[in-house]
């Protein structure tokens, strides 16, 4: 199978198989004009298989917060055509809006202008909690 | 300028000094009784509470300053659908200091990140009420002399008892203290309010078995299941008796044990034992407003 190459933009790579979806929804892929391939279940001497994400430009998203969804995935980013970057997501110490807090108790529920924010309490663990009422922070 | 959160917005320095502070105006109100002549506390209670709004309005009285406020959400501009932000922006043009209490989590904490005065968090829902836990540790300074070494039964709901949690996370900064959990097997301490007692290798233990416990604790800290934290009637009716002191549950208790209580009391601790002279939840209530004026001494700044 072959998918051209990218002059500018991502390629994620060494995504865990079955959860490039995730990233591609999480990335809100779906919505780009740009060219995006999403190649399932690539042979991987390391993973025996994984998931790749090529995307024709770098989304405004913060892509350390994919490391929330898989701390082992690698970002490669790519600019004329060369790959000037390569890195495994930082766990940002905190990440806003990019997920809910489910706890019917919270103050987000009731203030609905507010953002949502989750603070990373251990990176061991990948643990983040909302700022507001301190609830773990749900799976993406 | 500086908001309380939660207790652990708190050093064990500034504690020390917090409870210094308390036992001087003890001491001395006289020396206190002008400390905030010209400054004005706003309460904004979204939900009712008795002991602690009025709690902060006499501290702030006895200090000689002013008090303004509201003590339900329908009579301030939440009812209109005001945001937080927008409240506390606006009470901060006629306050010096803000005590807030709100049934959702995190409120007072959206209110201090808004506010241009401090803001005491004065309860948020099942969340954090540090100036009840300032008023346990004075009650436990006085009554017990020390912080440490101590063996702290707590008692009741504890999953949903905000008291408790905090407590906890601030006896725990203490050398030689440990916990014993005594609760439902459905009001057991959630698994975040146990984190700093993991971190800090505090020793505890969880049983159902108050009577059990008894024997080896200084202090027993009651609690009461709290009908507002449930959604279901039919649970709350069926745990709220769980655990009652009676005079017959002391009998194999420590003679200079201490009881604690958060009040309101419902009908978790017999009236019986009001008498015994380990009964503290009294006293608790005195404390609490020498530490809520401490605390506000520390926030504004006076010497």
């Amino acid at each position: 199978m072959n998918i051209d190459s990218i002059k500018t933009g991502i390629v994620i790579d060494h995504i865990k198989a079955g959860d490039g979806m995730r990233i591609y929804n999480f990335l809100n892929l779906g919505e780009m004009d740009c060219s995006v391939a999403l190649i399932k279940n690539a042979s991987s001497r390391k993973m025996g298989k994984k998931d790749i994400i090529k995307v024709d430009i770098v989304p405004d998203t913060d892509l350390n917060a994919l490391g929330f969804i898989d701390p082992n995935i690698t970002l490669n980013i790519i600019e004329n055509g060369e790959r000037v970057r390569k890195y495994h997501p930082e766990l940002p110490e905190r990440m806003t809006n990019i997920l809910k807090c489910k706890n019917p108790r919270c103050i987000t529920t009731t203030e609905q202008e507010l953002p949502h924010v989750f603070m990373l309490v251990d990176r061991e663990k990948d643990e983040y909690r909302c700022l507001y009422c301190e609830s773990k922070a749900p799976a993406l | 300028m500086r908001s309380i959160n939660s207790i652990k917005d708190l050093s064990l320095q500034e504690i020390d000094a917090l409870v210094q502070t308390a036992e001087h105006i003890i001491a001395r109100p006289e020396h206190y009784a002008h400390k905030m002549a010209g400054k004005k506390l706003a309460t904004l209670f979204y939900e009712p509470s008795t002991r602690t709004r009025l709690s902060f309005e006499a501290a702030m009285i006895e200090l000689g300053g002013h008090v303004i406020g509201f003590s339900e959400a329908q009579s301030s501009s939440a009812a209109k659908g005001e945001s937080i932000a927008d409240t506390v922006k606006t009470i901060s043009c006629y306050a010096d200091i803000i005590a807030m209490r709100h049934p959702k989590e995190g409120a007072p904490l959206v209110a201090s990140l808004n506010a241009g005065v401090p803001v005491i968090n004065s309860g948020d829902g099942g969340h954090n009420h540090p100036t009840q836990t300032l008023a346990d540790l004075l009650t436990i300074h006085r009554e017990k002399g020390t912080f440490q070494n101590l063996r702290v039964g707590v008692c009741g709901d504890l999953k949903f008892g905000r008291t408790v949690h905090s407590l906890v996370d601030a006896m725990s900064r203490y050398d030689g203290v440990s916990f014993v959990m005594i609760s439902p097997e459905e009001l057991k301490v959630p698994s975040y309010a146990k984190l700093p007692l993991k971190e800090r290798g505090i020793p505890y233990t969880q049983t159902t078995d108050l009577e059990g416990a008894m024997p080896e604790l200084d202090i027993l800290y009651m609690t009461r299941v709290q009908r507002e934290r449930f959604f279901n009637e039919d649970d709350y009716v069926r745990l709220k008796d769980s655990y009652i002191l009676t005079p017959q549950k002391l009998t194999h208790a420590k003679k200079d044990l201490i009881i604690m209580h958060p009040l309101p009391r419902v009908n978790e601790i017999s009236v019986a034992i009001d008498e015994d002279p380990r009964a503290c939840y009294f006293k608790q209530v005195l404390y609490g407003k020498y530490m809520r004026m401490a605390l506000m001494l520390m926030l504004l700044e006076v010497k």
